[in-house]
């Protein structure tokens, strides 16, 4: 295998574990409240522009950017779920999906507003450069949204699998009138989870931040793979959705590099289609 | 008593002049649609579009002796209107062929706009253009590049830009001098995405190419708004192209620039079809990891006190930024389509369509390097041209081709960062 077949892979892994970063957040509230947010790609967007922000008054690299970025997101997180999220919930599916398309544009056009329509990016070096490993070259910044990417979903993996938190929080979606019964707060749980999902998503905004370019409606342009990510990974399912990045990562980049970058997007759909046929829960969903 | 007596007339006073306000408004404004993307993945570009055509607004609306016999600069008003002020009544896009084309017919059937100038995007220009043709009212276009916007037979289209087939030839002529000059220009490399804009350019391209005798350039083209590009940057480090022309929006450019970066490529040679190269934003973000890039160009800001500079300095007031090619192409369309109006001395929309006809500009009347403003039958601007500049310091271009308008000699070869 030549080296530029080796670096396209490689290319593909760190591309696929960062879209599996920006999804996890998704299908975390997925799985525990059934909604589907469609303001996810604007989180991410608020969470790059959390990084930009420290980056230009702090100087400050995702070091404190990322955390910052995280908190702040958490914050909203809870702020969307009790004065918007806990209201809809009680209405049919359709105020579910237009309530979270609301916010979506609402916190589009305010950052249009705030930040105006230019493009922003972080300086290139703000990560350390790249790696040139045996004439493989491995940016620092997509190395470090990627090892990220890794953690996350370990950590949110073994939170919902493994503490008491994340058993009252599943046992919160799996019936949260029974949860009550045994002494859970559905609506601590749940504005928990907003929380999680939402700063796991600002952490990822402030990592790709680093080499992405920073505009309003980035969202729009990062949350189609998410969504993709997230129903192939299967909804709800933390590793699925890391699993499906990569995937989603490696035959994008391979595809574009041995087909044409135009026909990328319809190699990578049909296969996700034609897979959904076969198993329409995803790779790790619960039937 | 006395109270209610004073208030009364106070309240009759303001009633009346808000009145008169309006009556004369009524009588002394024509109305112009503007259709640009001021949101989406465009909205860089449509803000900074909505800009120059203020700037040219606040030139037409005002007196502005300093800009000496600048077409309709002199005095407040349009004069062949009685001093008629001129309104813009902008709509967004969106990015979208099909907003584009909802919005011109909102303009045109419930703002009653008597001409219309936009819409950035070839491929949004198409659609937009297309409803004011079936309504009978003057579309002028000072930006789209994509050929067949002038190819459709329409009477009521009008383009004052340069178009792709210019800027094929101005490429091929360039490559050639430059070849003539020690650089090696044998093979060259197109990446463009697959809007209207980047697919119609490159074909153009090869088309001139072909003509000339050349190798059909490789083509590599891809999805526009990409996620990433990594690829893209792969197969040209593969093919090893002496140059790549680049033919994408802003958006996409920035990509291309960090990807090119991360991945250590550099072509010998890198030449930018406008867009997103011109846009200030993309050398604000990408200019430092960017020096050396070939870009075409039509604007040049001039010497100080000139028109040009003048007119450069009330720009940058109003957006904050530099003027840049595509928003001055802009502002020129629109100041052409104004002064037509104003010769009219109508807003008939079949007189503006008539003195459209008839605009013989002269290149002393322009802010933009053209060598004159004539429409042919198609509605193409027959004296558009253009110059080649380079972003030699990765903060500003400046004007190295063809010799005679030169401000520096070309720097080979590209240097990147």
């Amino acid at each position: 295998m030549s080296t530029i077949v080796v670096q396209v892979i490689v290319g593909g892994l760190l591309l696929g574990a960062i879209y599996a970063l920006f999804s996890s957040g998704l299908t975390l509230v997925w799985g525990m409240m059934n909604i589907v947010n469609f303001a996810h790609g604007d989180f991410v967007m608020l969470g790059m522009y959390v990084a930009f922000v420290v980056w230009s008054v702090f100087g400050a690299g995702p070091l404190l950017g990322a955390p910052l970025a995280a908190l702040a997101l958490a914050t909203l997180g809870i702020i969307v779920y009790f004065g918007l999220i806990r209201e809809i919930m009680k209405g049919p599916m359709l105020a579910q999906i237009l309530g979270t398309f609301g916010l979506a544009l609402l916190l589009r056009y305010s950052a249009f507003w705030w930040f105006g329509a230019n493009f922003l990016t972080l300086p290139e070096n703000i990560v350390g450069g790249t790696f040139d490993i045996f004439g493989l070259r491995i940016q620092a910044s997509r190395l470090l949204a990627g090892g990220v990417a890794l953690l996350v979903t370990l950590g949110l993996h073994v939170l919902l699998t493994r503490t008491s938190l994340g058993s009252k929080m599943l046992a919160v979606a799996e019936d949260s009138t029974a949860a009550q019964l045994m002494g859970i707060r559905p609506d601590t749980m749940q504005a928990i989870a907003w929380a999680i999902a939402a700063g796991a998503t600002g952490l990822a905004g402030a990592l790709i931040a680093t080499f992405f370019y920073i505009v309003p409606t980035v969202g729009e342009t990062l949350a189609i793979v998410a969504f993709v990510t997230v129903s192939l990974g299967g909804f709800g399912s933390v590793p699925g959705a890391l699993l499906a990045g990569l995937l989603i990562g490696v035959i994008e980049s391979l595809s574009a590099y041995l087909i044409g970058a135009v026909y990328k997007d319809i190699v990578v759909y049909s296969l996700f289609l034609g897979f959904l046929w076969f198993r329409p829960q995803g790779l790790m969903g619960k039937t | 008593m006395r109270i209610k007596h004073i208030l009364g007339l106070l309240c009759a006073l303001a009633f009346s002049v808000v009145l008169a306000g309006d009556a004369s408004a009524q009588e002394k404004t024509v109305k112009i649609g503007a259709v640009f993307p001021l949101s989406g993945n465009a909205a860089s570009a449509g803000v900074h579009a909505k800009a120059a055509i203020e700037t040219a607004i606040d030139i037409i609306n005002n007196a502005h002796p300093e800009l000496g016999n600048f077409p309709l600069a002199k005095n407040a008003g349009l004069a062949g209107l009685g001093g008629a002020k001129v309104e813009v009544v902008f709509a967004d896009n969106q990015g979208s062929p099909a907003t584009g084309q909802n919005q011109t017919l909102r303009l045109i059937t419930e703002e009653k706009v008597v001409a219309l100038t936009g819409a950035y995007q070839s491929g949004i220009t198409l659609t937009a253009s297309a409803i004011a043709e079936k309504y009978g009212i003057p579309f002028l276009n000072g930006e789209s590049v994509a050929a067949n916007l002038t190819e459709r037979g329409f009477k009521w289209f009008f383009r004052v830009t340069p178009v792709a087939s210019d800027f094929a030839k101005i490429y091929y002529e360039f490559l050639k001098d430059m070849k003539a000059t020690g650089a090696k220009t044998d093979s060259v490399a197109m990446v463009h995405d697959n809007t209207e804009y980047g697919t119609s350019v490159a074909s153009v391209i090869t088309s001139v190419f072909k003509e000339n005798g050349q190798n059909a350039p490789i083509d590599i083209a891809y999805a526009a708004n990409a996620t990433d590009v990594q690829s893209q940057v792969l197969q040209l480090k593969e093919k090893k192209p002496d140059v790549v022309i680049m033919i994408t929006y802003t958006s996409d450019a920035i990509l291309f620039a960090k990807t090119m970066q991360a991945l250590d490529y550099k072509p010998p040679m890198l030449l930018a079809d406008d867009a997103g190269y011109s846009d200030p934003s993309f050398i604000k973000a990408v200019g430092k990891i960017s020096v050396g890039a070939f870009n075409r160009s039509s604007w040049s800001v001039g010497p100080p006190g000139s028109p040009t500079a003048l007119i450069a300095e009330m720009y940058k007031k109003k957006s904050g930024d530099e003027m840049d090619d595509t928003a001055a192409r802009q502002m020129q369309g629109f100041l052409v389509l104004m002064e037509a109006i104003d010769r009219a001395g109508s807003t008939d929309p079949a007189k503006i369509q008539a003195a459209l006809k008839a605009t013989d500009l002269k290149p002393d009347q322009l802010m933009m390097g053209y060598k004159g403003v004539k429409f042919d039958e198609k509605g193409q601007n027959i004296l558009a041209a253009g110059v080649i500049i380079q972003l030699q310091d990765g903060e500003n271009y400046v004007s190295v081709w063809p010799k005679a308008n030169a401000q520096k000699n070309p720097i080979m070869p590209y240097k990147a960062w």
